[in-house]
């Protein structure tokens, strides 16, 4: 999943970014570019200011300060719901609403846009099938089915209308760690049949590491620093535990991210 | 039933002029279709007014006959009163809208100036002191009062109706009281007054002054007063000179030894624009009934299973029926449902958009909750009242107030309903693409909708409840034989309306109740089972 020279759309970009919560800065002079067709991790302390970056992407936090570019175009806050409808976005839990099936969670945007049924049916049957989920599942309701099928419902839903561009707000963190590997397969597998910007806001830098090629460290709502995910797994034994999967039972390794991660903002600081 | 001849014969016989009017009807000759119909001749009209009212009392007739409103406000002698004019227009053949216990003299008056009805009985010192504010005026001043209304004064019933005050018998005997101004002694004495003669210029403040009366009395229903006295609960309360209780309870009505109370002779009032032949059918009624015969009258009316309208045909001598109790019930029913069904969906049409465009706007949210607030503090009479002289009577203001009351629940938990949806999934609506518009309806109103029903469900309940008071201002409705029955003391009279009224509440309750299940979200309906079902696994 390579960066290009030139700016194919997907690409965000941050300038001088700042936003302040009831006085307080959130956000300080973020700038940063974020390759498209590449998945990009958010990663840092609760409060860091890691969901308010990605909110700025979808318009959901508007900036103070600063300016951010989307598809190559500035955000246009008129016009949001079109904007947003071209960026899937999926959070923890899911946020499946509880009143609609899961069918029609997933085909919600596509309704909405005007689609043939017969069109939504295949577009949801292939996402259903690309996360490994029986079809039959469509017509239940959310609260009839586990927490790792709401996830997966919510990722379809999210990719219903083919989104240049993926914003995944802690999306795991409500999982159990088997299921959590399961859903992290089915994205990769998602990433390498289509690579589209993806951008993965997560405390946890064993996640980062195996989903994103590029990590974004947040501290105190400044970026502290810029890693090249294949780096930091060269540099670490982490990059072997987590990419085997060995940290799943915890043990002796599942310090190790933590640990990584306290020096990177030892380092930055 | 009696044959037509001979009900006329004896018409004839009694009322001249009724028959007379009734060979006179010249413009009914011309207009009445089923006259042409079914009986080409004189008889066949009074055959027809006989039969409809020995069988059909209040239904359709000639279509194009005349119909005569005729008012009464409610208190028995009134529905005595409007009954004997209903009864001699109907004898007489003319349609009769019975608008019977309009709630109070200025509502009733307002009706008549505005043609809701066409007439009602009324008392010269009501007219002269509360309506027109011409105390002393002399009968040419009040007629040109009343001209210039385009009302009339179409004849004296007879007797004088004066207020006086009744005392309870053995304080009377106690004291040896017979006069008002001993009463001035007696500063611990008891007094309670009905809330007209409380508030009415001519009435205790006026009275009080003019004795110098020092007691405090309280407000109370007039017909629960003799009750209250033969209690002991009550030692003075204001009594009329032809109240059938003069009768029968042992009270000692008080000497007016200083000439306080003005006449309150009885009348009928009408609009001018009342057909010559009307007013000519009514005639026979002139100066027919003195003090004792309306007493007599009353205290009949007022009897267990008796009517008004029993009543006055008696007096007539004519023959009437009323409708059955269980088609009276069923129509009240009816009516009832009807007036709050209308209300209920124009509120709905009109506080749902509303409450919707409201819950986008936090501060205008706030602004119209406290004006829907302010509603419903008014008092239901009140804003019955307030209603009448820009609506006229009948259902138009009783479903306006009916309306009003149900704006603010509906809008309260619309507003509640929307708001209390989870920030979370709000924030994913948004987030994931939808418009303002499509939030509401896709997300936000369909996770509000078992609130909003239970706002529409209050607002149907408080309807149900308010609607009886709808009677006041001619609505009919439940409200009608729970007044009527108030008034005239008939309990069988007041279950009649009062429990058909608590059954459609609890049927609204139930239907409301079965809707939340069928309408809610289905989340909400297997989810409460299967949290449930969790909760017992969990115990287990």
């Amino acid at each position: 999943m390579a960066t290009t020279g030139q700016r194919p759309p997907g690409a965000v970009e941050f300038t001088d970014l700042g936003k302040d919560y009831a006085g307080v800065p959130a956000l300080e002079g973020v700038t940063a570019e974020l390759a498209a067709g590449a998945a990009t991790a958010i990663i840092g302390r609760s409060g860091s200011g890691k969901s308010t970056l990605l909110k700025c992407i979808n318009g959901l936090a508007q900036p103070d300060r600063g300016a951010v570019r989307v598809f190559g175009a500035p955000v246009d806050y008129g016009a949001l719901p079109a904007l947003r409808r071209r960026i899937g976005y999926l959070v923890q839990g899911g946020g499946l609403f509880p009143h609609l099936s899961a069918g029609d969670n997933i085909g919600l945007l596509a309704r909405l846009d005007g689609w043939p049924a017969a069109d939504i049916a295949r577009r949801r049957n292939e996402l259903l099938e690309m996360v490994q989920l029986p079809l039959e599942l469509a017509a239940r309701y959310p609260f009839e089915l586990s927490g790792g099928q709401q996830q997966r419902v919510a990722l379809c839903r999210a990719m219903m209308l083919d989104p240049g561009i993926l914003l995944l707000d802690e999306p795991f963190a409500a999982l159990d760690s088997l299921t959590r590997l399961e859903v992290h397969e089915q994205l990769l597998r998602l990433q390498e049949r289509r690579p589209r910007t993806l951008v993965l806001v997560t405390h946890d830098l064993r996640e980062a590491l195996k989903l994103a090629d590029e990590v974004l460290l947040l501290n105190g709502g400044r970026l502290v620093g810029r890693y090249a995910a294949a780096e930091l797994r060269a540099a670490s034994r982490v990059f072997a535990s987590a990419k085997e999967g060995g940290g799943v039972a915890g043990g002796a390794n599942g310090s190790e991210p933590e640990q990584l991660l306290a020096r990177l903002l030892e380092e930055a600081a | 039933m009696k044959s037509a001849a001979g009900i006329s014969s004896r018409c004839r016989d009694l009322y001249p002029g009724l028959a007379e009017a009734l060979n006179n009807r010249s413009p009914l000759d011309r207009l009445s279709i089923s006259r042409r119909r079914l009986q080409p001749r004189r008889w066949g009209v009074i055959a027809l007014a006989c039969l409809l009212l020995s069988a059909l009392p209040g239904a359709a007739s000639a279509a194009d006959a005349p119909t005569i409103r005729v008012g009464s406000k409610p208190f028995t002698e009134g529905y005595v009163l409007a009954e004997l004019a209903a009864l001699q227009l109907e004898a007489a053949g003319f349609r009769v809208e019975r608008k019977l216990g309009l709630g109070g003299t200025l509502l009733i008056w307002e009706a008549l100036r505005k043609g809701e009805i066409d007439l009602y009985p009324e008392y010269t010192g009501t007219l002269s002191q509360a309506i027109l504010k011409l105390p002393d005026a002399a009968p040419g001043q009040i007629r040109a009062a009343l001209a210039g209304e385009d009302l009339r004064i179409l004849l004296p019933l007879g007797f004088n109706n004066s207020y006086a005050l009744a005392a309870r018998g053995p304080l009377a005997r106690r004291e040896n009281l017979s006069a008002v101004s001993q009463l001035a002694a007696l500063p611990d004495a008891r007094l309670g007054f009905s809330l007209e003669f409380l508030n009415r210029e001519d009435g205790w403040r006026a009275l009080s002054a003019h004795y110098q009366l020092p007691q405090q009395p309280v407000g109370l229903e007039h017909a629960l007063a003799y009750g209250a006295m033969a209690a002991g609960q009550l030692d003075v309360t204001d009594a009329y000179t032809t109240d059938g209780e003069l009768l029968s309870y042992d009270i000692e009505v008080l000497e007016d030894d200083r000439a306080f109370f003005p006449r309150y002779d009885a009348i009928l009032l009408a609009r001018a624009s009342l057909p010559q032949d009307a007013a000519a059918a009514l005639q026979p009624l002139r100066g027919r009934l003195d003090e004792r015969a309306m007493q007599r009258l009353n205290a009949q009316a007022a009897a267990p299973g008796a009517s008004p309208r029993q009543v006055a045909a008696e007096f007539l001598q004519l023959e009437t029926a009323e409708p059955p109790l269980a088609a009276a019930v069923l129509n009240n029913t009816l009516m009832h449902l009807q007036l709050t069904a209308i209300a209920l969906v124009l509120a709905c049409l009109f506080a749902l958009p509303l409450a919707v465009l409201l819950s986008q706007h936090g501060r205008a949210a706030g602004i119209a909750l406290y004006a829907a607030g302010l509603l419903q503090t008014i008092p239901s009479l009140a804003l019955l009242a307030i209603m009448v002289p820009f609506l006229g009577l009948g259902q138009a203001p009783a479903v306006l107030a009916l309306f009003l009351y149900s704006l603010l629940p509906i809008i309260r938990n619309t507003l509640t309903g929307i708001g209390a949806v989870d920030p979370l999934l709000r924030e994913m609506a948004a987030g994931m693409g939808l418009s303002v518009q499509e939030r509401l309806l896709r997300v936000e109103i369909p996770l509000a909708l078992p609130t909003i029903l239970a706002g529409i469900k209050t607002a149907a309940i408080i309807s149900i409840g308010t609607a009886t008071l709808a009677a006041f201002v001619g609505a009919g409705g439940l409200g009608e034989p729970i007044i009527t029955g108030l008034t005239l003391n008939d309990h069988r009279l007041i279950l009649s309306g009062a429990v058909p009224a608590a059954l459609l509440a609890i049927a609204a309750e139930l239907l409301f109740g079965w809707m939340e299940k069928s309408i809610a979200p289905p989340h909400l309906r297997p989810a409460l089972r299967a949290r449930e079902a969790a909760r017992m696994r969990g115990a287990v």
